[in-house]
């Protein structure tokens, strides 16, 4: 206990004595320029040890080149080398520009290399200093004046800023999610996201023609977390939020007039992402938001096409997934998918049931079977795989499947045969092995499974199965409420259900493995 | 009496009206009026259109004389003198028809009961006059059979005289016939006194008989006194030696007491013998059974009357049952009276008097000690007369209807066979030596843990069942309540044990009767238990899915809260509020808990048995149980190269724990030999060697073969049974590697083939259920009820209805009001003729008097001039 406080005590002593110091020191820099010298103390302490001197300081270097930048004492134009400032002949006033310019240069030097710390608050003040300092400098420019008409940018600054920050962000070794997530806000601003988005295109392309195409996991999911906060706003006109505000009057550049550049940018920068080899989870991730977030904003989606496709092929949940992607292609830019069903039908299989994307598929294929052109054999096909693959399905996904399955034979009139079919006793003709739905032969059969579900042992499982007792009605049952049920709000149902009576086992028991049909002592002792 | 006499009048105006008029007058052209009509209507029958003014009013105001001004005539006059006999002014009936009707109406009176209510007061049976109560008196037996003879003798007069008489003796009679129609009512009348006379006789002649009777048996009765004495002195004595020694008198007032206190022969119940009880309770069981069923198919779902349980109307839900039920029925056994277990009862209660007794005599000794210990023996006295009963049903295995009693007794009579009775006595004796008597009911679940730690198991089940005898709710208000939070904590002490570290399976197998016999108490309560911990564990399994992706399997206490679940509730109802959960929560770990060690086989395979449990009886499809079963047997498999089936959530094709059940040691399968798996095991699995573990698969292995040999026995008539073991065919044949299986497995796994073809067996397609043929529609004209003619009144059947009855109310009161006025008018005319001729009277009376003075003064001077 006791040397702990001591050290605390000391702690505390050098933490106020340094943040003493650095206070003071910032002051008298401000206050006069005899002092400016103390600005080496103030940068030397971003090379501290200690992560809290690192923070503090970060901040009293943000606070003074700020106030440098407003007063203008940072040198404009093109900077002179140190060792030339002595030679030269310059005032003293220049002199000390020059002098605070290089300081300036070397603090964001420091700055960048604090980007690769390893303490998550020394980056996120680093970030937050250097966007700052990006800032100021698209307000006070430190480039000449020369291009006074165009909209000045910091460019030097952020390119270099931006790059070493993608590079820092994108990091290989380790997860960068939060420190992602705090650039976020930043990523907000339409001109740093234009330029974060260059550089990240960049960055993707260096790093993985540096792996040879290989998968780099750690990587790849930084690159996704990135990406996936990158929203390019849906209407050119809302490109209004600058981090550099000036004067709108110049539209010429690319991230001012922007809004297809924009697009541009966010689609090569995603499509080059995609044209690597990705694991299978990042495949699922990105399935997941593709349909939402990605495709929208991308000029041209139709360029997905080579993605999906693949990920359509690999098959499982993957195959799943990139339905949704293919099917807004298919549905809103004219996609033609040979194969589609046959691709659809081969995808059925028990494990459906069991993902988690189960009410995602379940809508699609909704959707996709909900024409009334398809013909019979088709669906005759789909209703009677759906119905063989309903022998392993829990009960959740049975009460979206039959009410489908009643509702794709109502669809099509003459898909009834499956239910009614007054002839003799026969073999089941349908193959289940077979992939193409046209060769299956499920027209010839009958849905004997859905017979077999009528003593299933969930009460609305085996009453929705009843219905193909008799004539369908003509109303479809809507599943959409249905496609989301878990199966604790089934359980839920029954547990809120008001009963008047409880019956009860009139057989008593008197042991724990002792009763009329006992299975568990068969197998199993207390002892 | 107006009421009297309104119905006189009212017989007297009936009479009036229906004298018709005579036959000349209708046809006087004078008095006849037709009354016009406006329209001819077809077929239309008035009945009005002629009329006879005159007749009616003369009719009308002969009505009244008769009637009205009767009443009038009689007003104000008190002592009115009715003849109130029935028919006294009915000028119609006969004299004889007046006897008659007066005599039936007497005898209706006598029999008429006074009080609707009054039970006791039963009418009066007679038999030929004679009550049966007095006949019923009488020492001597009546006697019957010349009663059988005289019922049985229907002499030819008498059906003539009752009945009119059959074909045969009119026929007979036909020769007098005409003699007899002459005076038809006379003969009539003699017929009956001949009756009565003869009836006389023959009574007569009976009593003689019955005195005569009577003074034979009663000389028998003596005589037999004078040998009853030497018969009493024998028997008696081979049984009671002890009891010679006292004065035969005595003894004999004893008895004869004894008769008269004991209870008098009860005609409700009857003597039943073995066979009838067998019957009865297989019938209960029937109907219990057929109730299952019928839940089962889901008919009974909304079917709210519970039919198993009979419900008094004083019944006021709180458990009480009466204690007289607890009487066993006298049963006959192999023609013998079953009294083995009557003798056995009175030994014990013998017994235990004895020891109440001494326990009293004890606390009259220890008087020092105070109330406390007196109410605590009385307590012991009545606990102990508890166990006696229960010990006694038990004993007798008798049926009770009653379900408490009945479960209270199967509780005691299938103890565990294997302590013997001599070790059970004596573990009872002990227990009771250390045990107090009473226990009061826990109030939260610390204070039953308190109460039931560091007790074996059977003495926490003693304890429990003291408890629960000690707080029945028939005792006191509160013991409902008290006893149903006590099912909530008796379920999580029970879970308690099963997770505690090693599980004490023991203690929780012991409970069972008593959570049980709770769960028979309080079927609402238990209900609320059970879900509220199924909802519970199934909420938490759903949170860790949601966070984590997968979820470990439920421990113990939720696997034996299932079985429990089995054991309380019908596992095969369509829908039911505790097991449909129940087995959702057993879906629910079946698809998603991960399967990653020895210990997750084991429970997931608890689980299996468990669902297959749950189905076996209505032989519900559990798709996730094959599929479970499936998994498991794809853990054996070693190579997992192009297999012929896809295994599902939990398990994966490939995986880090996806050989779980593959032997380590080719060579373990000599050594093994099936038992039952340890449930501890589930919790956890102790440190074995891997020759250990190794039998511990193959054991694994072979439970889960047997269950699937069971699912395909289950499943055998379902259409799709090839197609649900498709994949467990196709993986049993080619990839499970049973050469390295001990033979017991290998026969299994021979079986189970056996029993699944290989290509499915035919069936009809399906087809929709025939309709009803709905009938055509017929062309039969709608007829229409038209109750009156004229405006149409009304739409509905009930506003026509409401509409002529009021417009006959009005034409009825408007009819009243004529009748009334017409009425008066009659009076006024009386009135007024009596006032007129009361006038004529004295005027005459004073014509005379002025006439009589006329007289007398003329001859007074007649006189005068005379002298």
């Amino acid at each position: 206990m006791a040397p702990s406080t001591d050290s605390n005590v000391k702690d505390e002593n050098s933490q106020v004595s340094y943040k003493k110091d650095i206070n003071t020191k910032t002051g008298r820099i401000l206050q006069n320029k005899k002092h400016s010298n103390d600005i080496f103390d103030v940068i030397e302490y971003l090379q501290s040890e200690k992560d809290k001197e690192i923070i503090f300081a970060t901040n009293a270097c943000k606070r003074v080149f700020c106030q440098l930048f407003y007063r203008g004492d940072l040198y404009v134009g093109d900077l002179p080398q140190e060792e030339e400032l002595m030679s030269g002949d310059r005032s003293a006033e220049e002199k000390y520009r020059i002098f605070m310019r290089h300081r300036y240069n070397n603090c964001v030097e420091l700055l960048l290399e604090n980007m690769g710390h390893e303490a998550f608050q020394v980056k996120e003040a680093s970030l937050c200093a250097l966007m700052k300092f990006v800032e100021a400098e698209g307000k006070h420019p430190l480039q000449n004046l020369d291009l006074i008409e165009h909209y000045i940018f910091p460019r030097d600054l952020f390119l270099s800023c931006t790059q070493t920050l993608v590079e820092h962000l994108l990091s290989t070794e380790e997860d960068m999610s939060l420190l992602i997530s705090r650039f976020q806000e930043f990523l907000e601003m339409d001109d740093v996201r234009y330029y974060v988005m260059s550089s990240v295109r960049d960055n993707i392309y260096r790093v993985m023609g540096r792996n040879k195409k290989a998968v780099i996991p750690v990587y790849q999911n930084n690159v996704y977390t990135l990406l996936s906060n990158i929203n390019v706003p849906s209407q050119g006109s809302k490109i209004k939020h600058f981090l550099v505000k000036q004067a709108c009057k110049f539209a010429l550049l690319p991230w001012y007039c922007p809004y297809k550049e924009h697009k541009r940018a966010f689609e090569q920068m995603w499509l080059l992402f995609l044209k690597f080899k990705l694991p299978s989870s990042m495949y699922k991730k990105i399935l997941v938001i593709l349909h939402e977030s990605i495709m929208p904003q991308m000029s041209d989606p139709t360029l997905l096409i080579d993605f999906l496709s693949a990920a359509y092929d690999i098959g499982g949940a993957i195959s799943l997934l990139a339905l949704n992607g293919l099917f807004i292609l298919i549905h809103k830019h004219n996609l033609d998918y040979p194969d589609f069903y046959k691709k659809l039908y081969s995808l059925l299989d028990p494990s459906i049931f069991h993902v988690k994307y189960r009410a995602r598929f379940f809508h699609l294929v909704n959707i996709f079977l909900s024409s009334t052109h398809l013909p019979a054999y088709l669906v005759a096909a789909f209703v009677k795989r759906f119905a063989r693959l309903s022998l392993t399905a829990p009960p959740t996904a049975l009460l979206i499947l039959l009410p489908f399955i009643c509702n794709l034979i109502r669809r099509h009139p003459s898909c009834r045969v499956l239910i009614h079919r007054p002839s003799a006793p026969c073999d089941d003709p349908y193959v289940m092995e077979e992939e193409d739905p046209a060769q299956c032969h499920a027209l010839e059969s009958s849905l004997w499974e859905i017979k077999t579900l009528q003593k299933h042992y969930h009460p609305d499982v085996a009453k929705a199965a009843m219905k193909i007792n008799e004539p369908l009605t003509e109303q479809e049952e809507e599943i959409s409420e249905v496609l989301e049920l878990s199966t604790f709000e089934l359980m839920e149902r029954d547990l809120k259900a008001e009963r008047k009576t409880i019956p009860l086992e009139f057989d008593t028991a008197t042991e724990l493995l002792k009763s009329p049909r006992e299975v568990l002592g068969v197998h199993f002792s207390l002892e | 009496m107006m009421r009297k006499q309104q119905t006189f009048s009212r017989g007297l105006s009936d009479k009036v009206r229906k004298s018709k008029a005579a036959p000349e007058i209708q046809k006087n052209p004078f008095e006849v009026k037709i009354n016009r009509k406006k329209f001819d209507v077809l077929g239309r029958k008035s009945k009005h259109d002629v009329g006879l003014p005159g007749v009616s009013r003369s009719r009308a105001i002969q009505k009244r004389k008769d009637t009205l001004l009767k009443e009038f005539r009689l007003k104000d006059k008190n002592n009115t003198f009715i003849d109130r006999r029935f028919g006294e002014y009915d000028s119609k009936l006969t004299p004889e028809e007046k006897i008659l009707q007066r005599f039936t109406l007497e005898r209706q009176r006598t029999q008429d009961r006074k009080d609707m209510y009054n039970l006791n007061e039963e009418e009066e049976l007679t038999h030929y006059g004679q009550s049966l109560a007095e006949m019923e008196k009488m020492t001597d037996v009546i006697d019957s059979d010349s009663d059988s003879e005289e019922k049985g003798l229907l002499s030819a007069e008498l059906t003539a005289t009752h009945f009119g008489g059959g074909g045969g003796l009119l026929r007979k009679k036909s020769a007098g016939d005409d003699e007899e129609e002459e005076h038809k009512p006379r003969s009539r009348q003699e017929l009956i006194e001949e009756l009565i006379i003869k009836s006389k006789q023959e009574k007569r002649e009976r009593q003689t008989q019955k005195e005569e009777a009577q003074e034979l048996t009663e000389k028998l009765d003596q005589e037999w006194k004078s040998i009853q004495n030497l018969l009493a002195h024998k028997t008696p004595k081979a049984e009671r030696t002890d009891e010679t020694d006292k004065p035969k008198l005595d003894q004999y007032d004893m008895m004869v007491r004894e008769l008269g206190f004991e209870m008098k022969a009860q005609p409700s119940e009857k003597l039943k013998s073995a066979e009838e009880l067998a019957r009865e309770e297989r019938q209960r069981l029937q109907t219990l059974e057929a109730d299952r069923l019928k839940r089962m198919m889901g008919d009974a779902e909304e079917d709210a009357v519970q039919t198993n349980t009979h419900i008094s109307a004083d019944d006021m839900n709180d458990g009480f049952i009466l204690d007289g039920d607890d009487r066993k029925t006298l049963a006959y056994k192999d023609g013998k009276w079953n009294i083995e277990g009557e003798e056995e009862e009175k030994e014990d209660e013998d017994g235990d008097e004895e020891g109440g007794e001494e326990e009293e005599e004890e606390d009259d000794e220890d008087d020092a000690e105070g109330e406390e210990d007196d109410e605590e023996g009385e307590d012991d006295d009545e606990d102990d007369a508890d166990e006696d009963h229960c010990d006694l049903q038990s004993d007798e295995g008798s049926e009770d209807e009653d379900g408490q009693g009945a479960e209270e007794e199967q509780v005691c009579a299938e103890e565990p066979p294997a302590v013997s009775e001599e070790q059970k006595k004596a573990a009872q004796e002990a227990a009771k030596a250390e045990l107090p008597y009473t226990f009061p009911a826990p109030e939260s679940y610390s204070d039953l843990k308190q109460l039931l730690q560091g007790h074996g198991s059977e003495q926490q089940r003693l304890i429990l069942d003291r408890t629960l005898k000690c707080n029945h709710p028939s005792l006191s208000a509160g013991n409902k309540a008290k006893l149903q939070k006590l099912f909530g904590f008796l379920l999580e002490y029970v879970g308690d044990l099963a997770t505690q570290n090693p599980p004490d399976l023991r203690t929780v197998s012991a409970l069972i009767p008593q959570i049980c016999g709770l769960c028979q108490m309080f079927p609402e309560a238990a209900c609320k238990a059970v879900q509220t911990l199924l909802s519970d564990s199934g909420h938490s399994m759903e949170e860790t899915l949601e966070v984590k992706g997968r979820a470990p399997m439920p421990d113990l206490d939720m696997l034996v809260l299932l079985k429990i679940t089995a054991l309380l509730f019908p596992s095969s109802d369509f829908r039911h509020p505790v097991t449909t959960p129940a087995f959702l929560f057993l879906s629910q770990a079946l698809t998603r808990c991960a399967v990653v060690s020895l210990e997750d086989v084991c429970k997931g395979l608890v689980l299996c048995c468990l669902a297959l449990e749950y189905v076996s009886l209505s032989q519900r499809i559990f798709p996730e149980l094959l599929n479970f079963l499936l998994g498991l047997l794809h853990l054996t498999v070693s190579d997992k190269h192009n297999m012929g089936y896809t295994v599902v959530s939990p398990f994966r094709r490939q995986g880090k724990s996806c050989d779980l059940l593959v032997l380590k040691d080719p060579n373990v399968s000599h050594s093994w030999n099936r038992k039952p798996i340890s449930l501890q095991t589930a919790h956890r699995l102790p440190a074995q060697s891997p020759v250990e573990r190794d039998h511990y698969r193959l054991s694994l292995i072979d439970s889960c073969l047997d269950l699937v040999k069971r699912c395909t026995w289950l499943y055998k008539d379902l259409p799709s049974y090839a197609h649900i073991f498709q994949p467990i065919r196709a993986l049993l044949l080619k990839h499970l590697p049973v050469e390295g299986y001990p033979a017991p497995i290998q026969d299994l796994h021979r079986e189970i083939l056996d029993a699944i073809p290989e290509k499915p067996s035919q069936h009809a397609p399906l087809v929709f259920k025939k309709k009803k043929p709905i009938p055509l529609k017929l062309f039969t004209p709608k007829i229409v009820q038209i109750l009156d003619y004229g405006k149409k009144r009304g739409n509905t059947k009930e506003e026509k209805e409401r509409e002529r009855l009021k417009h006959k109310y009005k034409r009825e009161f408007k009819g009243a009001l004529r009748e009334i006025r017409k009425d008066t008018r009659f009076l006024a005319r009386e009135k007024l003729s009596d006032v007129m001729s009361r006038c004529v009277k004295r005027k005459v009376k004073e014509l005379y008097g002025s006439l009589a003075t006329q007289e007398g003064e003329w001859k007074a001077l007649k006189r005068k001039n005379r002298k």
